[in-house]
């Protein structure tokens, strides 16, 4: 497991322009992903983890929003330096994305086979009637039965759980090097949940595709990846591999998100409170003073913290936390 | 944005009212239209006073270019135009007002009605509205005025008549949205009749949109005013603009003013009240605020 | 076979639209001061009372009011719209030979109007802040308030005198002979000002509609996916977007039909159109009443088969519609 990094983000700052000024919505944000292997992004919703897969992807509208900092290295190479003809050949094709709606990601007046073949078609080059082919073969390959049938269909035809599956044979469908997954499961049903992420780790395992799942809920990092990036308000608050994590987080943050998870509390040292809640709101980002942004909702909340922005710490193996309190256990 | 809604309801009508105005006032459309309408109110009022030229009396020479004998020329007659234009505005303000009015009456009962009822009660009146829909609304004017003789009172009942159905429908749509609110439910439980339902709780919740549909109605009331006049259905004793074009119309070669100027002013008219109508769109419809 | 099913449901309703207005001319016809005798009548300049009663029982006037309402209907639903006393010809005969040319000026000026406005309409969403959508705006402002008349005059008057380019009245040069193509040419160059005036008041609303609703559209998840797939901005925009921006342009352009038919009278009247809108102006004038009602008969008639079409054509363009 000791490989490189397939994908590299370092560094990487977003900004936006409003009505009163620039603001910051993604601080220094750095992570890292190898071929196979699969991280997770958590935190409440704003918190910046669609924007740091929307960065990546460069898909975020300009302006108002601007990558300011950092660099996005995929395989080494900065996507950043690259120009939006050149990124083009990159999205689709090295790097994917599946989104949280299933029923509003796909184009409602086309076909699925043309909207999955046009991938193909525009990446491999391929003629239309091979790539239709492909799709069934794509379709097959992420258990849509009967597909042959349903790349006539339209999008409303089918269920949310079998429209996410042809988003994913979208995304799959020119084996990209890295999938980034926008809470793909939040829209679905609980059964289909566990097939879809079921369905995500085959694929994986088939094509050594490097995975990125993005969601609010520990219990989904919990199951299906091996390294969680816990995010809050732009910044990155915590990183480690999973087991680690969820057994002794050293963010206050982490612990109030493991908390609000019912079957992993148990899973938590000394921890025999009720399964709670974590007091407050997500900050406005336009309000941020440049400390810590989880000071007014934090149980653990410290002098230094109203006086400087705590550092990135190593606390174990590929364990990092941001917090002056976790500085102090050490 | 629920937050937002609910903060809306709650604050005073005065706060509601300052906060739309400063929207409105920061919208330099807006007040561009705004200012058109005060001029023109003005010269509605004011104009014959202080410009107390006969627009049927003929004097000057016929066909005088503008600047000659008389500012804006004469027409073929030896009429001034700048008199018609002065008359006319009071006949294009009237007929304007009076016509949304009337539509907004009709307009208003059936999308109430409608909307409120629902069940047969809106299927037949929604089925009218179809109706009228489907009736190519000038020629039915044309239809009703000539049927009728030309007179105000027929123009604007025909305009009434012709252009009631958007109104009836947005009054439909929004009392099945409004229906549904808790402040509705609230009413119902402490056993308020259904007319006062309708009309002093319900309606002036609707009353944003229709303020604007209302506004934009006087235009198009206006529109058609002008486009009867202009075909020789208007009232034979009231000055108008169309009917000045109109009556022009064979003689555009030799004076352009008299079709020109006329056209201008009515361009002018519907122009402002276009651009106070968007204007309150965007003060009072606090949805399209944040789409902008 | 749902297709089908909603397609009988449609053309029924449009019957029974079709009913109401026969039933609404009547009713017109009806409680209009003075009948069609004594309309007659007074062109004939007087009549004794007998030929007047021989009038009254040959036109059904002595009839009960539900037996002359059945009478009026059958004659219709036969395709007798009665007969105009100033042309001394059936109303039918006389709106089927101006037909042609009010069905040229109105399509032309439909088309114009989607196109152009769509177009426009999509270039302004593409850059919603710029120099070019506040100019799309302004001449959507500006058609919307100008009166089509005035309007199709200022046109007359730059390019018809001032720049002599195009013709002042009329379809075709009165007295010209020549080849189909020539025809054809003859025709288009006299359509190309009340096709433009009659299309610039709908160019204005639907470059509007387009621009709110591609910008509404682009905003949407599946374009959002459509971009995540490398897909170029043209293909994105013209392909993945477009098809779903011009549906609220499409139900738009049906639903304003009936005001599209009735502005060509006016533009007719502007232009000497030859068309059934000039000849509802000289209606007026004459004060034919069968006439004038038959020609709105008529137009509502074309509006209701025209708002089949644009459903059954919203129906292919949109698979979400059964």
């Amino acid at each position: 497991m000791n490989k490189e990094p397939i994908l590299k983000i370092e560094d990487l700052c977003v900004d936006f322009k409003t009505r009163t000024g620039s603001v910051r919505v993604l601080h220094h944000i750095n992570l890292s992903v190898k071929a196979g292997e699969s991280i997770g992004i958590v935190g409440e919703s704003g918190c910046g983890k669609s924007m740091t897969a929307l960065a990546t992807m460069q898909l975020i509208p300009t302006p108002p929003g601007l990558i300011s900092e950092g660099s996005v290295l995929l395989k080494g190479d900065d996507l950043l330096k690259l120009n939006e003809i050149q990124m083009r050949d990159v999205r689709g094709n090295e790097i994917s994305m599946i989104f949280q709606e299933p029923m509003t990601s796909l184009n409602p007046v086309f076909k699925i086979g043309m909207q999955i073949s046009e991938n193909i078609i525009r990446h491999q080059g391929k003629t239309k009637k091979e790539a239709q082919e492909l799709s069934v073969a794509m379709m097959r390959a992420v258990k849509i039965p009967g597909a042959a049938r349903l790349i006539k269909r339209y999008p409303h035809e089918l269920s949310g759980g079998m429209r996410q599956r042809v988003m994913i044979a979208m995304a799959l469908s020119c084996q990209p090097s890295v999938l980034i997954a926008d809470e793909p499961t939040t829209a679905l049903d609980v059964t289909v949940q566990a097939q879809i992420f079921d369905l995500l780790r085959d694929v994986q395992q088939d094509m050594g595709t490097a995975i990125i799942l993005i969601t609010h809920d520990m219990g989904v990092i919990a199951e299906n990846t091996q390294r969680v990036v816990v995010m809050y308000a732009g910044h990155k608050f915590e990183e480690g591999p999973v087991d680690e994590i969820i057994h002794h987080p050293k963010h206050p943050y982490t612990r109030g998100l493991i908390r609000c998870t019912p079957h992993l509390k148990k899973n938590m040292e000394h921890e025999r409170e009720e399964l709670s809640e974590i007091p407050g709101i997500v900050p406005d980002l336009s309000r941020l003073d440049g400390l810590c942004p989880f000071r007014p909702r934090c149980s653990e909340k410290r002098r230094q913290c109203d006086e400087q922005m705590p550092q990135e710490i190593q606390t174990g193996d590929g364990h990092f936390v941001c917090c002056w309190a976790a500085g102090e256990d050490q | 944005m629920a937050d937002d809604v609910k903060m809306n309801e709650i604050a005073a009508p005065s706060r509601r009212f300052l906060e739309a105005w400063y929207m409105f006032a920061s919208n330099k459309a807006a007040l561009l239209g705004l200012g058109l309408g005060i001029l023109i109110a003005g010269v509605t009022i004011f104009g014959p006073m202080i410009y107390p030229t006969d627009p049927f009396e003929m004097v000057g020479a016929p066909m005088s270019p503008p600047g000659e004998e008389l500012l804006l020329g004469t027409d073929f007659l030896g009429r001034d135009i700048l008199a018609g234009i002065v008359y006319g505005a009071r006949t294009t303000v009237l007929v304007g007002f009076a016509a949304t009015f009337f539509t907004l009456v009709i307009g208003i009962l059936i999308g109430v009605l409608a909307g409120f009822y629902g069940g047969w009660v809106e299927n037949l009146l929604m089925r009218v509205t179809e109706f009228f829909q489907v009736l190519p609304a000038l020629l039915l004017a044309m239809v009703l005025v000539a049927l009728f003789s030309p007179s105000l009172y027929t123009i604007i009942f025909a305009i009434g008549v012709v252009s009631w159905t958007p109104v009836a429908r947005l009054t439909r749509a929004e009392f099945l949205k409004i229906k549904e609110r808790e402040f509705v439910m609230a009413e119902r439980a402490i056993g308020a009749t259904n007319w006062s339902i309708m009309w002093k709780v319900m309606l002036p919740n609707a009353a944003p949109p229709l303020i604007v549909a209302a506004t934009l109605g006087v235009g198009v009331a206006i529109l058609f005013e002008a486009a009867l006049s202009f075909l020789g259905l208007g009232d034979p004793n009231a000055f108008s603009w169309g009917y000045m074009i109109g009556a022009s119309r064979d003689f555009i070669w030799d004076t352009w003013w008299a079709v020109t100027f006329p056209g201008l002013a009515i361009f002018v008219t519907v122009l402002s009240i276009s651009l106070i109508g968007d204007g309150l769109n965007d003060a009072l419809n606090p949805k399209l605020r944040l789409v902008k | 076979m749902k297709f089908f099913y909603s397609l009988i449901k449609k053309v029924s309703y449009s019957l029974l639209l079709l009913l109401a207005v026969i039933v609404l001319n009547f009713l017109l016809l009806h409680i209009a001061p003075g009948d069609p005798v004594e309309t007659l009548v007074a062109e004939m300049g007087g009549a004794t009372p007998e030929l007047i009663a021989q009038l009254r029982s040959d036109y059904g006037l002595d009839k009960s009011f539900p037996h002359q309402l059945l009478n009026y209907i059958l004659r219709m639903a036969k395709g007798d719209l009665g007969m105009s006393f100033t042309y001394d010809q059936p109303v039918v005969k006389l709106i089927m030979g101006r037909l042609a040319a009010t069905m040229i000026l109105v399509l032309t000026a439909l088309m114009l109007a989607v196109f152009l406005g769509t177009i426009l309409g999509i270039m302004a969403a593409q850059k919603p802040k710029s120099f070019f959508s506040g100019f799309v705006t302004l001449i959507s402002l500006a058609g919307y308030s100008a009166p089509v008349f005035w309007t199709g005059i200022m046109l007359l008057i730059l390019f018809s005198y001032l720049v002599p380019i195009f013709p002042s009245f009329g379809m075709y040069e009165v007295g010209s002979s020549g080849n189909m193509l020539s025809y054809f040419l003859d025709v288009l160059h006299h359509l190309v000002l009340p096709a433009l005036t009659l299309a610039s008041i709908y160019l204005a609303v639907y470059s509007r509609i387009a621009r709110a609703s591609m910008m509404d559209v682009l905003g949407s998840d599946y374009i959002r996916t459509a971009r995540s797939k490398g897909l170029s901005e043209r293909v994105v925009v013209y392909k993945h977007a477009l098809k779903n921006a011009v549906l609220p342009v499409i139900t738009m352009a049906g639903l304003q039909f009936s005001q599209l038919i009735a502005g060509a009278v006016v533009v007719e009247t502007v232009f000497s159109w030859p068309g059934m809108g000039q000849m509802a102006f000289e209606a007026i004038l004459r004060r034919d009443h069968t006439l004038l009602l038959g020609i709105l008969f008529f137009s509502t008639l074309i509006v209701i088969v025209v708002n089949l079409l644009t459903d059954m054509s919203y129906r292919l363009l949109d698979p979400r519609i059964k």
